[in-house]
């Protein structure tokens, strides 16, 4: 599919599915929705650096709570519309990882990875401190009860993260299919080679930090209009780290599709798994999910779909994806 | 006498207190076949690496080209021309023959600015690499699938892919036959008579003399002999070094 | 100035007790991140789990919660060899533990976090044993015995491991693991058995040092977390893999945490561990990158 369509159908199906939302019989939907929508902004975000380079981010809430808190100081110096703080949310957090990339990308892997998780504590550490947003007793946000044409403010946020959505996904498709996403599969795979092969390896991941932080940064920048009451225990919470980690795992790490099934599968469950029974419980089964994947299906539900076809193929059963057998990834070359 | 390709003066690399090359001067012309030799941990895949960019020399300088290359990283140096294949293959694993190709491509020759190759090209170009290292029927197959000797044809191709006018092998026949030993020679020859310089590190001393028109000796991180390989090898501190004192 | 010279020095020697305990906490990750090249970021929840079973040894049985860690060392070094076995067949062999195998710690970190949640819930468990109250006073020094005590024995743990990877024929082997496969190889030795025992041995250190914190301060569950950055830390700017390395930096970090807590309160004290990490790899990368 060329690029332009498939955003004109991303499009289409985001407002197909916002349309489909306004017959929802109340406003619950509306917000468990704005949870599942969130959870594919974060997943997506964490997939570009995560799964396409293979750096393993694990200061998520970092990125996400400063998102979330940028809007904080924002709101107590003057009122700004939400889109405009979902932009700024997002530089804030760019830049963060941007420089956290810069700091740590020259190292091992691993280091990256032990580096967010630190930074999650750092910044929890300086929030908690900070008493012009709250400090730890946390701060209030007033939300506007109605919005003009939409009506309950609600299905605002609900909108605006529809939107990023549709935005991360189509971001990560385009860096999939582009020179960019190659040499992101080639820093993955070796990054001594990827240098050998001309790729500037050291540019690239500080481009795959600088985008995925700005995309955690957004996704968190609505989150004191949707909670009213924000304080660092809740914003930098670990489950959004072990989520956004465990949602692209599940799905499949490889292309776009993985975070977007995990986060809908994973984020679904947990909205049904709240309501029926305890949040730690749910929590638990996250873990073991995570868990459980990474050992038994390597390449998430992705790879067991694309396996099972593989095997059905194998017995003839459906001759009519033969066709297709030939490529083994949906991976298209770049141009 | 033309200007040299590759001009290494006085290059210097420790590691703590370890001295892993000391001054080391080496000079090849533009299509020269130089054969590097020495005994295990004299320094010659840290000359590589230095000369590659992979590791940044303490002190001397490396000029190619005409430029002076000491700051600049390894995807920079790949790009002015300067090509090399791993001890270890190390192939893209994700991805298939010809994307292992289509890397090269599209970060040297299509980033160099210029002319800048098609979807079309860039696909014709990936078939006639692997065609040229006789991988063609493989091209949609992943790098697990390949043989030792497959794989280190592969780690050639996406080294020649990025149009160098060096490139350094390093042992690209360790641990293969006798003939397929054979089969990597005649590739190499083959690349050569394009007119691609190439430096050959190799221990299979058959090999490096049937290969080489000049050889180059490296013991403790010293270049001890560079001449005609006839020369070098009745060179008694060479053979001192090998056979021991 | 007196008075704040007599806190200064009374930070100094909480820091250098705190270093001692924080040595205890970082031994098993400089063990299996530092030797085994295994990023083992669930360390600080086994030591929690070390706590808990201190905890319950004590509060069931009354027996001191030290002599109950010793105790539980056989089932915590069965545990890691376990999870070595499963790391090893699942990540290790398919070359794949720089993604997942990450994942499956952090994964393994929340699930012990949640299920001791679950079991035990969120309230503060402590221990009891006669040196937790007392505290030995040298002018403005003081010495509390529930520092003084996990710090001696954490320096004897050292000391023990020190001699054992240096002395014995396993110990050696260990060493050579983390230097060098194929000379381990030669020596004839099997690789996945040695990096097996040692990883057993890695988070068997987790039963103590989850002793010790549990007879410092009361536990909760997802206390784990605030070690997660110090651990790390001290052992990268320990130098990977070196018992005196790790422990000079535990010692600093140790009184560094105490001075900040001391003159700047102690909600910043999280801080400092990142601080101290991020100057590590900002600063020294070459003695990070040092072990090639």
């Amino acid at each position: 599919m060329r690029p332009l369509t498939f955003w004109l159908v991303a499009i289409a199906v985001g407002a197909a599915f916002f349309g489909l939302s306004l017959l929802a019989p109340n406003q619950y939907y509306f917000q468990a929705g704005y949870v599942v929508l969130q959870y594919i902004v974060l997943a997506t975000a964490w997939n570009i650096l995560g799964g396409y380079t293979g750096y393993v981010n694990f200061g998520v809430a970092a990125f996400f709570a400063l998102g979330a808190y940028s809007t904080v100081a924002l709101y107590k110096l003057l009122p700004l519309p939400l889109p405009l703080l979902v932009l700024i949310g997002g530089v804030v957090s760019g830049v963060v990882g941007l420089g956290m990339g810069y700091l740590t990308l020259r190292l091992r892997g691993a280091f990256f990875s032990i580096a967010t998780l630190a930074l999650a504590v750092v910044m929890e550490t300086l929030i908690t401190n900070w008493d012009y947003v709250g400090g730890s007793r946390g701060a209030y946000i007033l939300r506007p009860a109605q919005v003009p044409l939409l009506g309950n403010y609600i299905v605002y946020l609900f909108l605006v993260m529809l939107a990023l959505a549709v935005i991360a996904i189509g971001i990560a498709r385009s860096i999939e299919r582009s020179r960019l996403g190659f040499g992101f599969a080639a820093i993955r795979d070796d990054e001594q080679a990827a240098e050998a092969a001309g790729v500037p390896t050291l540019r690239l991941k500080l481009v795959a930090t600088t985008l995925s932080g700005a995309l955690m940064g957004m996704a968190g920048a609505p989150l004191p209009y949707y909670v009213t009451y924000l304080d660092p225990a809740s914003g930098f919470n670990l489950a959004y780290a072990v989520n956004s980690i465990a949602m692209p795992l599940i799905g499949g790490t490889t292309s776009w599709v993985g975070p977007l099934i995990g986060a809908i599968f994973l984020g679904t469950v947990q909205q049904l798994a709240t309501v029926t029974i305890s949040s730690a419980l749910n929590l638990l089964i996250v873990g073991l999910l995570l868990v459980g994947f990474v050992v038994i299906a390597p390449n998430g539900i992705v790879g067991l779909v694309a396996s099972l076809r593989a095997a059905m193929r194998a017995r003839g059963v459906h001759r009519q994806w033969k066709r297709a057998s030939r490529e083994p990834l949906p991976r298209e070359s770049p141009r | 006498m033309t200007a040299a390709l590759l001009e290494v003066a006085d290059l210097g690399k420790h590691f703590g207190g370890f001295t892993a090359l000391d001054t080391v001067n080496l000079s090849i012309a533009p299509g020269e076949r130089v054969g590097l030799i020495g005994p295990n941990g004299s320094g010659k895949s840290t000359l590589v690496n230095c000369l590659c960019g992979t590791l940044r020399n303490d002190s001397g300088s490396v000029r190619f080209d005409g430029r002076v290359v000491d700051r600049l990283a390894a995807h920079q140096r790949t790009r002015l021309g300067m090509a090399r294949s791993f001890q270890l293959p190390k192939p893209f694993g994700s991805l298939s023959l010809a994307d292992n190709i289509r890397m090269p491509l599209l970060y040297t020759v299509n980033a160099r600015g210029g002319e800048t190759l098609s979807p079309a090209a860039l696909d014709a170009r990936c078939r006639d690499l692997l065609q040229l290292v006789g991988l063609a029927d493989k091209a949609a197959r992943l790098p697990r699938d390949l043989t030792q000797v497959e794989m280190r044809k592969l780690e050639l191709a996406r080294a020649v892919a990025a149009e160098p006018k060096l490139l350094i092998a390093d042992e690209a026949m360790a641990g293969l036959s006798h003939s397929e030993v054979d089969d990597i020679l005649a590739l190499l020859g083959m690349l050569n008579q394009r007119g691609i310089a190439i430096i050959l590190i190799e221990h299979i001393m058959r090999a490096v003399m049937s290969f080489s028109q000049r050889l180059v000796v490296l013991v403790a991180g010293r270049k001890i002999a560079d001449g005609l390989p006839q020369e070098v090898t009745r060179n008694p501190d060479v053979v001192k070094a090998y056979i021991g004192e | 100035m007196e008075i704040s010279l007599d806190l200064l020095l009374g930070a100094v020697v909480a820091g250098i007790l705190l270093g001692g305990f924080y040595a205890a906490v970082s031994i098993g990750v400089s063990i299996s991140f530092g030797m085994l090249d295994i990023v083992n970021i669930a360390h600080p929840a086994f030591i929690i789990l070390g706590s808990y079973a201190a905890y319950i040894i004590n509060s069931s049985f009354g027996i001191d919660p030290i002599v109950s860690a010793v105790i539980m060392l056989p089932v915590f070094f069965l545990l890691g060899t376990g999870v070595y076995e499963v790391y090893y067949a699942v990540f290790e062999r398919r070359g794949d533990e720089a993604l997942r195998g990450l994942a499956f710690f952090f994964g393994l970190l929340f699930i012990i976090e949640v299920a001791l949640i679950l079991v035990f819930g969120v309230d503060y468990r402590f221990v009891e044993a006669a040196y937790i109250g007392p505290t030995l006073r040298y002018g403005p020094i003081d010495l509390p015995l529930r520092m003084l005590v996990p710090f001696a024995v954490s320096i004897l743990m050292l000391a023990g491991l020190q001699l054992y990877l240096s002395r014995t024929f396993t110990g050696r082997a260990i060493m050579a693991v983390s230097q060098d496969r194929l000379a381990l190889q030669l020596m004839s030795a099997n690789p996945g058995r040695i990096k097996r025992i040692a990883f057993g041995i890695s988070i068997a250190t987790a039963a103590l040092a989850g002793a010790f914190l549990i007879i410092i301060q009361p536990v909760e569950p997802s206390v784990g977390r605030d070690y997660i950055g110090r651990v790390f830390a001290i052992t990268v700017l320990g130098g990977l893999g070196s018992f005196p390395g790790m422990l000079t930096a535990s010692i600093l970090l140790g009184i560094v945490e105490s001075i900040t807590s001391t003159f700047y309160g102690p909600s910043w004290s999280p801080a400092v561990a990142f601080g101290f990490l991020l100057v590590t790899l900002a600063v020294r990368p070459s003695g990070i990158m040092g072990r090639r």
